[in-house]
């Protein structure tokens, strides 16, 4: 079948971009939408022209690298599913398709589709982690966790912080991301002890970042590949209240 | 700064504070319905003159009547600098080509813009009816029998601006904005504060819902009824 796409092209942050117009024949139904822009690409390639950037790595939908907003929707019109996981079978024959890049004001356009999502790895940094080694599998068994705490840790454990939540935001909120992050860690044992200085240092590190404020639409829950719900974002009113008058960090 | 100050300032800091005062004004919401319905009482208006009377000399009231026009200050003004702020960081309001709006709706996309009309009316309804009871003398007095104080008789006020046409349609009109403002705003101001739990989510949605229907239109039956029937 054939395909048109209106894709945005930016050389990189500094110059503006703009949409233009491609299409693609014999496009398969087999393929993801991202093999169709593989297809694309080469095309590009042997006319000379430039590719058009996107990001991809495992093409498994676990891996988080992929984006894009497909016809307005980051990752696309499926529900629970990333990019790589949309199939050409969900289009048919003369079908126009609007590829953007996730968009915030902290998700600087790199080139084409391509963002720098690196404030994620900065939030990150600034508590999504356990600093004491938790040991070995046996350690982990002697530790008892409780089957639901468990089960709603494993929930918002998969995340893969592909930043489809900031896109799909009104505000460009990065709420859901690190409600997903201190849910999982401040829910189990190992991560008990720093849970006030996460949710504190998290939510400063998200603020300094340039995110806007969760006013609860409900867009990143709708449109998030891992289904992650938004009450870990009243879990993270909670956790973070709770930091800022109970405990002595600041 | 301080925890305090950085509390305040915190995005969850922002949006607990509009919390907060989002459930002070809801529950005037309340207050202010129960005690202006008091106008359809069919006594000449001796309810609701008796009623305003109380609420303008008891000292309790009067010293929440303070705190409830700072609440909506802080409100309206913690609103704009959210929705700024928040603008900015979607990167404007033209982000996306492709425009998808399928995961909003209408109360909570224009939350600022039913905010915004709400405060519009409020300056011409506290011009019309606050205004006129606190500051000027162009009320008549009346006194009821077993009384042994005169009162303004506001009642007179509401049955003569309720006579006109264009008032009642741009009171009507208000509470539909406040009826969106609170559709998305009575759930949001709970999500906000942390209370959210799977055994009384829906309550609470249901709720809000509930709220957000019969409240404005209480507000909104009593000038169309004054303009049809009084």
């Amino acid at each position: 079948m054939k395909i048109n796409l209106k894709v945005w092209r930016q050389k990189n942050e500094n110059t503006a971009g703009k949409m233009v117009d491609y299409s693609v024949n014999e496009v398969s139904p087999d393929m993801s939408i991202l093999e169709m822009v593989d297809v694309l690409n080469d095309d590009l390639i042997r006319k000379g022209d430039d590719p058009i950037a996107f990001d991809h790595d495992c093409r498994e939908g676990i891996c988080g690298m992929c984006s894009m907003v497909v016809d307005g929707r980051p990752h696309g019109p499926q529900h629970g599913a990333t990019t790589c996981q949309l199939y050409m079978r969900n289009y048919k024959d003369g079908d126009t398709i609007y590829l953007e890049p996730f968009r915030a004001h902290a998700f600087p356009v790199v080139k084409d589709l391509v963002v720098n999502r690196g404030a994620f790895d900065r939030i990150i940094a600034a508590g999504g982690f356990i600093s004491v080694s938790t040991g070995q599998a046996q350690d982990a068994n002697n530790l008892t966790v409780e089957k639901a705490v468990a089960e709603r840790a494993m929930d918002v454990a998969a995340c893969i912080g592909c930043g489809a939540c900031v896109a799909a935001c009104p505000n460009g909120s990065a709420m859901l991301f690190v409600s997903a992050k201190v849910s999982h860690l401040n829910q189990l044992p190992q991560g008990k002890p720093e849970a006030s200085r996460r949710a504190i240092n998290m939510v400063k590190q998200m603020d300094a970042e340039g995110f806007g404020r969760c006013s609860n639409v409900g867009a990143c829950e709708a449109e998030c590949p891992k289904e992650i719900s938004i009450t870990n974002i009243a879990r993270l009113n909670r956790e973070y209240l709770k930091a800022v008058f109970t405990s002595t960090e600041e | 700064m301080n925890w305090f100050q950085s509390f305040l300032v915190s995005s969850i800091g922002q949006k607990i504070i509009m919390s907060l005062t989002g459930i002070f004004l809801m529950l005037f919401l309340v207050v202010h319905l129960v005690g202006n319905l008091q106008l359809l009482h069919d006594d000449g208006g001796q309810a609701f003159n008796l009623y305003t009377y109380f609420m303008t000399h008891n000292p309790l009231i009067k010293t929440v009547s303070y705190l409830l026009y700072i609440t909506v200050l802080i409100h309206a003004i913690q609103g704009i600098l959210i929705t700024r702020k928040n603008q900015a960081s979607a990167g404007g309001m033209n982000r996306y080509v492709k425009k998808s709006t399928y995961t909003t709706t209408l109360a909570n996309r224009y939350m600022a813009f039913w905010g915004i009309l709400i405060f519009i009316f409020l300056v011409i309804h506290l011009k019309d009816f606050w205004y006129v009871m606190k500051f000027t003398s162009d009320l008549e007095m009346v006194t009821y029998p077993g009384e042994t104080h005169e009162v303004k008789n506001l009642y007179q006020r509401v049955a003569v601006e309720f006579k006109e046409l264009w008032v009642v349609i741009l009171y009507v009109v208000c509470m539909v904005a406040l009826a969106f403002h609170l559709a998305h705003g009575f759930w949001s101001a709970f999500q906000t504060i942390g209370a959210s739990h799977p055994k009384y989510l829906r309550l609470l949605k249901t709720t809000g819902k509930i709220f957000a229907f019969l409240i404005p239109l209480g507000f909104a039956l009593i000038p169309v009824l004054f303009y049809l029937f009084k």
